[in-house]
């Protein structure tokens, strides 16, 4: 157990817990209706890490917080306004260019995230990021390179990505903000420096995308927030009803 | 329990896990696969620590069950199975005899320690685990199961399954 506020020790496990959960739900769309067989392997694959981490960190921010909730009351009983992931996660799927972008974007800064978070010195979340940075780099390379594919193929596959890409853009600023919470568990040495990977999240990306052949983003543009503080966009409320209808039909439902 | 009759308990016990299988790759004991992390006493109770290959894999909690029962069948009834994260499975945890087992069950055994591999690192070469062939190539780096890439080989031209390195 570390010495830090164990109010920001939960608020920033379940911030991790629900981007993993968000986006496993949203590629778990794909499921029965990817592009090809491989694909729909390789999403539903994605997908299932995703909920796997998102498990772990929901079980571990339930024991923190110390009320009685488990990862499946987390998951399964809470609204809109108190889900806190990142708004780029719960962008819904429109068509394969955009799932491709969302993960590589996540995926990249995912793979940062845990790589520094596995030398927390929370124990715990430690060792759920050793884990989950494997899964997550599996991920970028996969989705990066689908990024360069799409982008250097066919005329249509490129205007498709550039779309995404342009659509999507707006929503990574978010992956860097840091505020109080963070703040404080950085100097408890539990939380990792996002602002700090920025810019080597970015020239990762800017060598995916002089490869595919797509015109780099501006830096130069606003940027949502707000999903971390529970402020979300119309869609997650859509996924979460979805999500969330057999448990909330029937509270007691069990295997 | 004194110390020796307590030596060959943990060897019986090690004997009932190495008969448990992967129920994915049912060729592979769970021992083989590297996923038993301890065995241990802790006054006269067994205490067996189990750790998952990904975060998600949706055999863990059968696996569990599988070696819970395996215990009791074999007189260890008050077994406590637990799952532990630390450190991170690697597929470097699978042994020797479980590689060469995955070989003859058709499944090439993963490269060792090349889980880091970055965006454009080269390819990795991979043996055909029919023919032996280095000609082989990847169909899609998401296979059957969350821990398997499907490849094909060029020269018998087999498809097969390839272990991903994590």
């Amino acid at each position: 157990m570390t010495t830090c506020d164990q109010k920001d020790l939960f608020t920033y496990v379940l911030r991790l817990g629900d981007s993993g959960l968000v986006l496993g739900q949203r590629l778990s769309e794909w499921v029965g209706k990817a592009p090809m067989l491989e694909e729909e392997m390789a999403l539903a694959n994605m997908a299932l890490d995703m909920v796997g981490q998102a498990r772990n960190f929901l079980s571990y921010a339930g024991e923190v917080e110390g009320r009685g909730r488990g990862e499946d009351a987390l998951a399964m009983h809470r609204d809109v306004g108190s889900f806190s992931n990142l708004l780029l996660v719960e962008q819904p799927n429109r068509d394969f260019a955009y799932t491709m972008v969302r993960q590589y974007f996540y995926a990249s800064f995912a793979e940062r995230l845990f790589e520094q978070l596995q030398h927390s010195a929370d124990s715990r979340l430690a060792g759920i990021a050793a884990k989950a940075v494997k899964e997550c780099r599996y991920h970028a390379r996969h989705s990066g390179l689908w990024l360069v594919r799409l982008g250097d193929g066919t005329e249509e596959s490129h205007q498709r990505v550039a779309r995404a890409l342009e659509d999507l853009w707006p929503y990574t600023g978010e992956l860097f903000e840091m505020d109080e919470v963070d703040r404080r568990l950085l100097e408890a040495g539990v939380a990792a420096d996002v602002q700090a990977m920025r810019t080597e999240w970015r020239e990762a990306l800017n060598q995916v995308l002089v490869e595919a052949r797509l015109p780099l983003p501006s830096d130069e543009i606003w940027m949502h927030s707000g999903g971390r503080i529970g402020r979300h966009s119309e869609h997650l409320g859509h996924l979460l009803a979805t999500m969330q209808i057999l448990p909330r039909s029937y509270p007691d439902a069990n295997w | 329990m004194i110390a020796s009759s307590s030596d060959a308990q943990t060897s019986r016990v090690w004997q009932v896990l190495e008969a448990v299988p992967d129920p994915e790759i049912p060729v592979l004991s769970i021992v083989d696969l590297g996923i038993v992390r301890e065995v241990a006493w802790q006054d006269d109770c067994l205490l067996v620590s189990i750790t998952p290959t990904y975060s998600g894999c949706p055999a863990a909690e059968f696996i569990r069950n599988q070696v819970g029962s395996a215990l009791a069948d074999a007189g260890f009834e008050t077994a406590t199975v637990s799952e532990v994260l630390t450190p991170a499975w690697t597929t470097d945890w699978i042994s020797e005899a479980g590689r060469e087992k995955l070989r003859q069950y058709g499944i090439a055994p993963p490269e060792k320690a090349t889980g880091r591999r970055g965006l454009f690192a080269p390819e990795l070469t991979i043996h055909c685990p029919r023919c032996d062939s280095r000609r082989t190539e990847c169909v899609s780096e998401f296979g059957s199961t969350p821990c398997k890439a499907h490849y094909r080989c060029l020269d018998c031209l087999e498809p097969f399954d390839y272990f991903k390195c994590l």
